[in-house]
């Protein structure tokens, strides 16, 4: 019977959700595929991890060296090689996460394994994996297969499958450590957050959430009036914290805040998924581009297909004069 | 500080229909405006900023046809100093890994510090050919890098996590560093770079040049084969509301006001 890995992701004493989705995909797989589930984590003093992860997986695969407390690719990648050299698994499975990027691709290159990064989907057909991605600012998705591999590694997106409680009892098989001389090549020094500035666009109930498509810095009072207008905060996407017009703290996304506001206004913003990902979970969603097809439109609940700079001067005004 | 810099000519699909080849395996570009990768811009600069700080010089190298000679002689305006295009129709249907592989294949040999990749490319999305290349060269590597700080032979690197959260790790060079955009603010090129630029070389190698085989690179060196491109199943769409730009927004605002949001 062969054998799933399902790398385990945590992060300054918790598990990362992404975890408990990679094991519900390995589950579906584990049954067409006839393998079962390893939840394979590395940490140090996780013990309390591994008893919840035993009812997602067959067993739980724990590597405990002090050296793993913090992530570290150079030291999982170490432990990673090893592992799968020695058990062979049919699919290893990562979160394509900043965890996952930074490993998964040098992991599969030392082992000269295939990998298919982002997979949005994972299918058996005949027996062979075949993986679905994203491609294009998600517009195009692509079926993906693994020619002649015997073995696979993929990095799953987060979010992309649900997670249910598990109903496994899997057992826990201790590993010792194969760190044995000291790397030094790369070294984990330190988290920092980012800074906090005077807004906590968190706590808004009304969020005016502004992207690339407001093209330039001069532009920016339209949205702010627009945000003032209806007593709401300005957020963005990330382009607009990387062209340095908002700070991040202001970002809406995967490395900005997840926001749940009662109101979510996009203007300008296409929806990338990683985008998406922090804000979907809003109650009421309106979105303002000139692109037909952008993904926003995808979770917005109203859509408006137009010049953001022709609709947003004419809504500030009804507004204005809606509340007199 | 001798810096390399991996660049890739994308198009640009952000506001724009994106329309499947009859191949079901491409897409059609013909109508799409290209421009170097977003991330690979960041990277560029990062590197000319770290030459302007330490001394040295910047190769940038693309795996690309002929047309990418426009990105590649961008970088050079802004400050490059020399240019590599890898080009051979055995590439073709290359996969992230056997980009990684030409782009070894071609760095292997050059003097460098550290080399800079952008983290994800805006079109295949892969994110892997960086950290594929470091593991390739035998050096270590960081992605979705934030910010650089050289001290003498080794690195301190911000790499950006989720939620708004870095983290900070000290790397030994040489080393390649994934760079994920906003990391610093591009420049444009000045007419006197751009005039300086075509004086610039740019190198041209095919397969045999850069030592490998037919079977290293293309779909025979690749591990993951693209089947088949498809347009993603969307759930319930936006309720799109019609009209001139003032009616519109008239729609919205009554909207908001009868759900009590204004």
């Amino acid at each position: 019977m062969g054998e799933i890995f399902c790398l385990v992701e945590h992060r300054r004493g918790e598990l990362r959700d992404v975890t408990f989705e990679i094991l519900w995909k390995a589950k579906d797989l584990g049954e067409k595929l006839d393998a079962d589930i390893s939840a394979v984590l590395l940490g140090h003093q996780v013990s309390s991890f591994a008893e919840r992860l035993s009812g997602y997986a067959n067993r739980v695969l724990l590597v405990e060296d002090a050296r793993l407390a913090n992530f570290n690719a150079a030291l999982y990648q170490k432990v990673m090689s090893a592992l799968m050299a020695d058990r062979r698994p049919v699919i290893t499975m990562v979160g394509n996460t900043a965890f996952g990027m930074d490993l998964a691709p040098s992991l599969a290159a030392e082992l000269d394994l295939p990998l298919a990064t982002d997979c949005v989907g994972l299918e058996v057909e005949d027996g062979k994996l075949f993986a679905v991605r994203s491609m294009y600012g998600g517009k195009v998705n692509a079926k993906v297969s693994f020619p002649e591999a015997q073995q696979y590694m993929v990095t799953v997106r987060a979010g992309a499958f649900p997670a249910e409680p598990g109903t496994l009892k899997g057992e826990l098989v201790s590993i010792d450590s194969p760190l044995t001389e000291e790397i030094t090549q790369r070294k984990f020094v330190e988290y920092v957050e980012a800074e906090v500035g005077e807004v906590d666009i968190t706590q808004a109930d009304t969020l005016v959430s502004v992207g690339r498509g407001i093209k330039e810095d001069k532009n920016m009072p339209l949205v702010e009036e627009l945000a003032n207008s209806l007593g709401g905060a300005l957020a963005c996407s990330r382009p607009i914290t990387d062209a340095g017009w908002l700070t991040k703290d202001r970002q809406v996304g995967q490395s900005g805040k997840t926001v749940k506001p009662k109101l979510y206004l996009a203007v300008g913003i296409s929806g990338a998924f990683q985008h998406l990902a922090g804000m979907q979970g809003s109650d009421l969603i309106v979105a303002i581009n000139k692109d037909p097809e952008a993904p926003i439109f995808n979770v917005a609940d109203y859509g408006i297909v137009n010049d953001l700079f022709k609709v947003v001067p004419a809504l500030n005004a009804k507004i204005k004069e809606i509340k007199g | 500080m001798e810096l390399v810099v991996c660049i890739k000519r994308v198009p640009d699909t952000s506001e724009a229909e994106v329309v499947i080849a009859p191949d079901e395996r491409s897409i059609k570009e013909d109508r799409l405006p290209f421009d170097i990768n977003e991330a690979d811009n960041y990277a560029t600069e990062e590197a000319i900023l770290l030459k302007e700080k330490y001394g040295g010089s910047v190769t940038v190298v693309t795996v690309g046809k002929e047309d990418s000679k426009e990105q590649l002689r961008a970088c050079l305006a802004k400050g490059a100093d020399r240019a590599i295009r890898l080009d051979d129709e055995k590439f073709a249907g290359s996969d992230g890994y056997a980009i990684a592989k030409i782009l070894h294949a071609s760095i292997k040999d050059l003097k460098f510090d550290l080399v800079l990749t952008g983290c994800l490319a805006d079109d295949d999305g892969y994110g892997q050919v960086g950290v594929q290349l470091a593991q390739l060269l035998g050096i270590p590597h960081a992605c979705l890098v934030t910010k650089i700080e050289v001290q003498d032979k080794r690195a301190r690197v911000h790499r950006e996590l989720e939620g708004g959260l870095d983290e900070v790790l000290d790397i030994e060079l040489p080393a390649v560093l994934a760079v994920q955009t906003g990391i610093n603010e591009p420049r444009y090129a000045s007419f006197k770079g751009i005039r300086e630029a075509m004086k610039k070389e740019i190198k041209v190698l095919g397969l045999a040049d850069i030592g490998l085989k037919p079977e290293d690179v293309g779909e025979p060196g690749s591990k993951i084969r693209l089947e088949k491109l498809f347009v993603p199943p969307v759930g319930e769409r936006a309720q799109v509301l019609e009209g001139t730009p003032e009616e519109t927004a008239t729609r919205l605002a009554e909207i908001l006001k009868e759900k009590g949001l204004i």
